[in-house]
């Protein structure tokens, strides 16, 4: 069988996958700049550039021309809001796991203790219970605690524990830790214990050591894990909508508000911008990774 | 300066079997390393030669005894407190870090001067004749190139001792044996105290000025390469170093450094030498090597002359390679092709009649082990 000739069938497949995985994303990203404010079918682009110019719910004319979803998400207080919380959440939750992570994943390669299989065994817990058992399941905590505290503490008014953005770091923090673990123990996996030995042989204490010698060599690992963990936190609904509080919505949380309403292009917009962040991302650390390996 | 660069005195390490037991890798061990020497530690998989290094490195601490460096007492110290190198049998070397960064890794945990540093680092580069490659990582170069880089980053700090841990396991034979011999010439040129650990017998005869042969955590014997080979003091030393032919027997008589062993596997006594007392009775082992025998049509005056039956001949150049039996036993002999003939019958053939004579000089007298 001549290897170069694919069967019509192949080809059909191939099409049919890609189509699959990214119409719907070409589809979102063309309705961003819909001249239609309904955002039902696709009426063409804003192709003016000027004052605001409207017919009937068609955007005639703008000043950002093609853009103008792009421009009315910036000026919407909320979004910036929602997207202001989602990175603090995202990037906080992100060091704090991959810091935790790291360590877990260190301690299990190293030391031998009681816990050691239970340990082991509990990262995967959090990776395949359902998300809403474990939204509701830190849900009940926190509310149970906050409850306890509040009245043993005798906290009143604003100085009560309530749900905010502290509360959703913490759970993102709760989810993402596995991740993190489960990776730098793959890249332990390959980890000779000699490269320590010789760094320590040739003078560095053990600080020296894990700084120059151990963690510039699990740092692929240790960030291909942080990102696992970055882009977990950027998009998590569930266990986020449990979790937040008053002026705590992310900006997943505030799509799903307005999808409830009127699906404007703005939504498209928003979605847009988060795809690029996500890809430029993915993209980065893949250029990074494939330098150091 | 101590006499002595390293010593271990009865030292012991004890590691916990998976099964729950107790094992005593390193068992009661006493080495004295002289300063300047190539020392080589050998013997087997599991025999507590490399144990032994990673006590004098500090990776170990003994559980027992206590390991000296010039003369101070190592206790518990940490590798990062010791005056002596490593050379890894995986070489280690940093990925991360280019070829001089690796080396200069050493001199700036020391806190040298950059210009001393950046000196240094280029002296040593050019001593393992590695100059020029300064810029790259270590991915890029050979296995024999990344040898010379890890001697270098150990050499550079100037330690006391270096210690190499089956360096050239990792490299080619025929680089085995460039490396072997650069080696050599690099440890009389820097002056400094290698203790090296293999394996390999040949690669310890070639390069070591006193080996300690180890088994199942003791050192048998230590020595110079030909004190080993030609001296063994065991049956273990015997057979592990060369090749060997090893009967069993039962000492009749004893006269001097002279004995009389009657061997009943050829129905006859073997006149030997002994370096250790024997008593007559004792029941013992001897050993002479198959290049020491000789081979010929007619019988010697030398009372260790018994008839024998060629049943293999293998001719591998520089020598020919022969199995006689005699009596019951089957005698290796390695007779050297010294004549350039192309007459078959100068190289011995199957099923010949041959007499083996066993001079008693070359015949050795080592204690009896069981098995």
């Amino acid at each position: 069988m001549n290897p170069n000739r694919r069967s019509p069938f192949v080809n059909l497949m191939t099409i049919l996958v890609y189509g699959f995985l990214y119409l719907p994303i070409i589809v979102l990203i063309t309705f961003s700049f819909n001249a239609s404010k309904t955002n039902i079918t696709f009426q063409g682009v804003v192709s003016q550039v000027g004052p605001l110019k409207m017919q009937g719910s068609l955007v005639v004319q703008s000043p950002c021309g093609p853009f103008h979803w792009f421009c009315e998400l910036g000026k919407n207080k909320d979004v910036l809001n929602a997207a202001r919380n989602t990175l603090t959440i995202a990037v906080t939750s992100t060091i704090i796991s991959a810091l935790i992570g790291t360590m877990a994943a260190l301690a299990l390669q190293r030391y031998n203790f009681r816990l050691k299989p239970f340990s082991q065994l509990s990262l995967y817990i959090p990776i395949v219970i359902p998300e809403i058992v474990m939204g509701i399941g830190i849900l009940t905590l926190f509310s149970q605690l906050f409850t306890f505290l509040n009245s043993a503490l005798g906290l009143t008014g604003d100085a009560r524990l309530a749900l905010g953005i502290g509360t959703v770091i913490l759970s993102h923090i709760a989810f993402s830790v596995p991740f993190v673990t489960l990776v730098v123990q793959a890249r332990l996996q390959g980890f000779d214990q000699s490269f320590e030995e010789a760094a320590m042989d040739l003078g560095a204490n053990e600080l020296v050591t894990f700084w120059r010698v151990t963690l510039p060599m699990l740092l692929p690992g240790v960030l291909s894990g942080a990102l696992m963990a970055f882009t977990l936190s950027l998009d998590d609904f569930v266990i986020t909508f449990f979790t937040n509080g008053p002026g705590s919505t992310t900006l997943p949380i505030y799509v799903y508000g307005l999808l409830r309403r009127i699906i404007t292009p703005q939504v498209n917009a928003l979605s847009t911008v988060w795809i690029l962040l996500i890809f430029s991302a993915v993209f980065l650390l893949q250029r990074l990774q494939s330098r150091q390996a | 300066m101590s006499e002595f660069a390293v010593e271990l005195r009865d030292v012991v390490k004890t590691f916990a079997t998976p099964e729950g037991g107790k094992l005593n890798a390193v068992d009661h061990v006493d080495m004295h390393i002289r300063q300047g020497e190539f020392f080589s530690m050998l013997g087997s998989s599991g025999c507590g030669k490399t144990t032994s290094l990673r006590m004098i490195a500090g990776f170990e601490w003994p559980t027992e005894g206590e390991v000296f460096i010039d003369g101070q007492p190592q206790g518990r110290k940490p590798p990062f407190q010791r005056p002596v190198n490593t050379v890894f049998q995986s070489y280690a070397l940093f990925q991360h870090m280019t070829v001089a960064q690796n080396v200069a890794f050493g001199l700036e945990m020391d806190k040298v001067d950059v210009n001393e540093i950046n000196r240094r680092v280029s002296e040593a580069l050019a001593m393992v004749k590695l100059n020029g490659m300064e810029k790259r990582s270590p991915r890029q170069l050979s296995g024999g190139q990344q040898q010379r880089v890890a001697l270098a980053r150990a050499l550079v700090k100037r330690p006391k001792v270096l210690l190499l841990d089956e360096p050239l396991g990792a490299l080619d034979l025929k680089l085995r044996k460039e490396m072997q011999l650069e080696l050599k010439a690099l440890q009389q040129e820097v002056g400094i105290t290698f203790v090296f650990v293999t394996h390999d017998q040949e690669e310890a005869l070639t390069m070591s000025d006193r080996i300690a042969v180890m088994s199942r955590g003791k050192v048998l014997q230590i020595g110079a390469p030909v004190e080993i080979y030609e001296r063994p003091n065991c049956k273990f030393v015997a057979d592990f170093i060369g090749e060997t032919n090893i009967l069993t027997g039962q000492v009749r008589s004893v006269d001097g450094t002279h004995l009389k062993v009657y061997v009943p596997d050829l129905e006859a006594e073997v006149s030997a030498v002994a370096e250790s007392q024997f008593q007559p009775g004792q029941p013992v082992h001897l050993s002479i090597r198959p290049e020491k025998i000789r081979l010929a049509e007619e019988r010697s005056l030398n009372e260790n002359c018994f008839a024998g039956n060629v049943i293999q001949s293998a001719y591998i150049g520089s020598d020919t390679r022969v199995k006689v039996k005699v009596g019951k036993i089957v005698l290796k002999v390695w007779e050297q092709n010294h004549i350039s003939t192309l007459d078959p019958d100068a190289y011995f053939q199957q099923n010949e009649q041959t007499w083996a004579t066993l001079f008693p000089e070359n015949t050795l007298v080592l204690p009896f082990e069981e098995g």
